[in-house]
């Protein structure tokens, strides 16, 4: 692959010994949590400059989107961030049911709310131990994804598929949550908390990962901003932002949780703030359970929302909705919307453009990795190469929603 | 709480009567009142056009208004209307926690608008994107290069003409 002008070769640095070497990382690199590639410039150990080649994940997904109907849009969302899809889910559903002023059943929000979280500890867990490992502490690892694993079986029972989920649907949720659901997630929020201070006593005062940690990674508030910084790494600069609080959506403004701010600014702060996030989640599945009201998980809106099972095989009308739904799709009004909610990884955004037909004219996600993944020199910058490795962790990126 | 929908004004005339208090709408007025081509209040959401030569200029006086964080900016391919590309920026004030649409109507013929990269540095690899999948590019920007297809690609895969099937 040619490289393009202004970007250093690998061999243009070779055979001169006053020049910077320019070193390739990745896209095979376990530290670049998936395929990113970095081409560094480097004076001896020194970071001098940091070019990251995206678009090797890029499958086109919002092209793809255009051929599809509104409701076959929802299974490529969870493609995109696959360690946090029922966020992308809601993102999207949000954004659709905008255009199409559709209410959603107060059951149906709270089950949203409740499931994104569970999907932010799950992308928070991700997050904790793949960091811990690439610093060199092998047994979080191990531990987080004990955890993960019990929160994609929640993901399996409610929605039938692990990571794929599919869940949140336009017009509220696919199907009832079974019986014992809410039970099981009651359970594991039960002992979660405990299970946080496990890996607190593992890392906080562990003085290898603290010192590779503090003081490393700086990103000033300002810079934050003007890289379009979201997220945990926004708020451990010191930017009070949550969407959840400040932008309500699905219900949110029903919960009472802390926004964690840090202005520390560097990776240990974004390590802190995660960690309360976490606990912070705890506490707002509980409230969703301790509240979860009854009734319908699905708007009643018929030419939108598929029927039951049972109705389709008992009735007329429901068999002819649920034919018109899956062979023509349902018209959306003309309009543009754009829908933000709060990730796991950050301010996520859905921008759906309708030309009044049952295929979206077109559909732009906004993804935090994206946006997030430009701090990153400014972060590594005069820095040492092992430095950088802790900083791609804790800005925590998935490469998924990068190259869409 | 989620403020509840307010009714549509379509039209510049209508938002500038109905919203003459927005700090976006005053910005703008006071900055250019001749930049602002169009604008619309739907779904809670206020879109104001822009003439395209001038998206940077009405960008930094939004900026000076408290409209702090570039949030995202994308194209549409409108083939075959003109003007063809609509490009779509969103722009979200901390302080007053409120999302605003710039909207900058381009023709198809070798489309090019200002950079905002030097108010968002963010703005950066968004505008690369946009080259790379519109093939629309951006006036001053540091380094447009494709970001997402290999450099060497032919065509711009977002424009609606561009094949979808068949052979390339």
């Amino acid at each position: 692959m040619a490289e393009p002008a202004g970007m250093p070769t690998l061999e243009a640095a070779q055979g001169a010994k006053d020049q910077h070497m320019v070193v390739n990382m990745g896209p095979q690199h376990p530290a670049t949590h998936g395929v990113l590639r970095l081409v560094l410039e480097i004076d001896g150990e020194i970071i001098v400059r940091i070019y990251p080649e995206i678009g090797y994940l890029h499958t086109g997904i919002e092209k793809t989107c255009e051929a599809k109907f509104y409701q076959q849009v929802v299974p490529l969302t969870d493609r995109i961030n696959y360690l946090d899809p029922l966020s992308n889910n809601l993102c999207y559903a949000l954004a659709v049911e905008k255009l199409l002023g559709l209410e959603i059943p107060s059951k149906a929000q709270w089950m949203r709310v409740l499931l994104a979280e569970l999907s932010r500890l799950n992308s928070h867990l991700i997050w904790l131990g793949t960091h811990a490992m690439d610093i060199g502490a092998l047994t979080v690892f191990l531990y987080t994804f004990r955890e993960r694993e019990e929160i994609l079986r929640l993901f399996e029972a409610v929605a039938g598929q692990r990571m794929m989920t599919s869940y949140i649907r336009i017009g509220g949720l696919s199907m009832e949550p079974p019986l014992d659901f809410l039970d099981r997630v009651q359970a594991f929020i039960h002992t979660f908390p405990e299970k946080i201070d496990e890996y607190s006593n593992l890392l906080t005062g562990n003085p290898i990962f603290r010192n590779r940690l503090k003081g490393v990674g700086y990103l000033s508030a300002a810079d934050a901003i003007a890289l379009g910084v979201t997220g945990p790494p926004l708020r451990a600069s010191g930017v009070d932002v949550d969407l959840r609080r400040d932008m309500p959506y699905s219900g949110y403004e029903n919960f009472n949780f802390v926004v964690p701010v840090s202005t520390d600014c560097d990776c240990w702060a974004r390590y802190e703030v995660r960690l309360v996030e976490m606990r912070e989640s705890v506490k707002i599945i509980q409230q969703a359970l301790d509240g979860m009201p009854e009734g319908a998980v699905k708007a009643d809106a018929p030419k939108i929302v598929l029927p039951d099972r049972e109705k389709m095989k008992t009735q007329m009308e429901a068999l002819i909705h649920h034919f018109k739904i899956i062979t023509e799709g349902f018209e959306v009004p003309a309009g543009e919307v754009y829908q933000g909610i709060e990730a796991g990884h950050g301010q996520t955004g859905y921008y759906v453009v309708s030309d009044g037909t049952a295929k979206p004219y077109r559909v732009h996600m906004r993804y935090p990795s994206f946006a997030t993944l430009q701090a990153l020199e400014v972060m590594g910058k005069g820095r040492m190469l092992a430095d950088l490795v802790a900083v791609i962790g804790s800005i925590d990126i998935v490469l998924g929603e990068i190259d869409r | 709480m989620p403020e509840a929908l307010r009714p549509t004004l379509a039209g510049r005339a209508a938002v500038l009567e109905g919203l003459p208090d927005h700090p976006a709408v005053k910005a703008i007025l006071a900055w250019n009142a001749a930049g602002l081509e169009d604008a619309r209040f739907d779904f809670n959401e206020l879109t104001l056009t822009i003439a395209s030569d001038q998206i940077r200029a009405a960008a930094a006086s939004l900026q000076a208004a408290g409209y702090n964080f570039f949030e995202d900016m994308t194209a549409v391919d409108w083939f075959p209307a003109s003007p063809r590309f609509q490009l779509s920026y969103h722009i979200l004030s901390h302080s007053l926690m409120e999302r605003i649409r710039l909207r900058v109507l381009v023709h198809g013929d070798d489309p090019s608008v200002e950079s905002i990269t030097s108010l968002w540095a963010g703005a950066n690899f968004y505008e690369r994107e946009v080259f790379d999948l519109f093939g629309i590019r951006f006036e001053g920007h540091p380094n447009l290069r494709r970001i997402l297809m290999p450099d060497d690609w032919k065509g711009h895969p977002l424009r609606k003409d561009y094949p979808v099937e068949g052979y390339r």
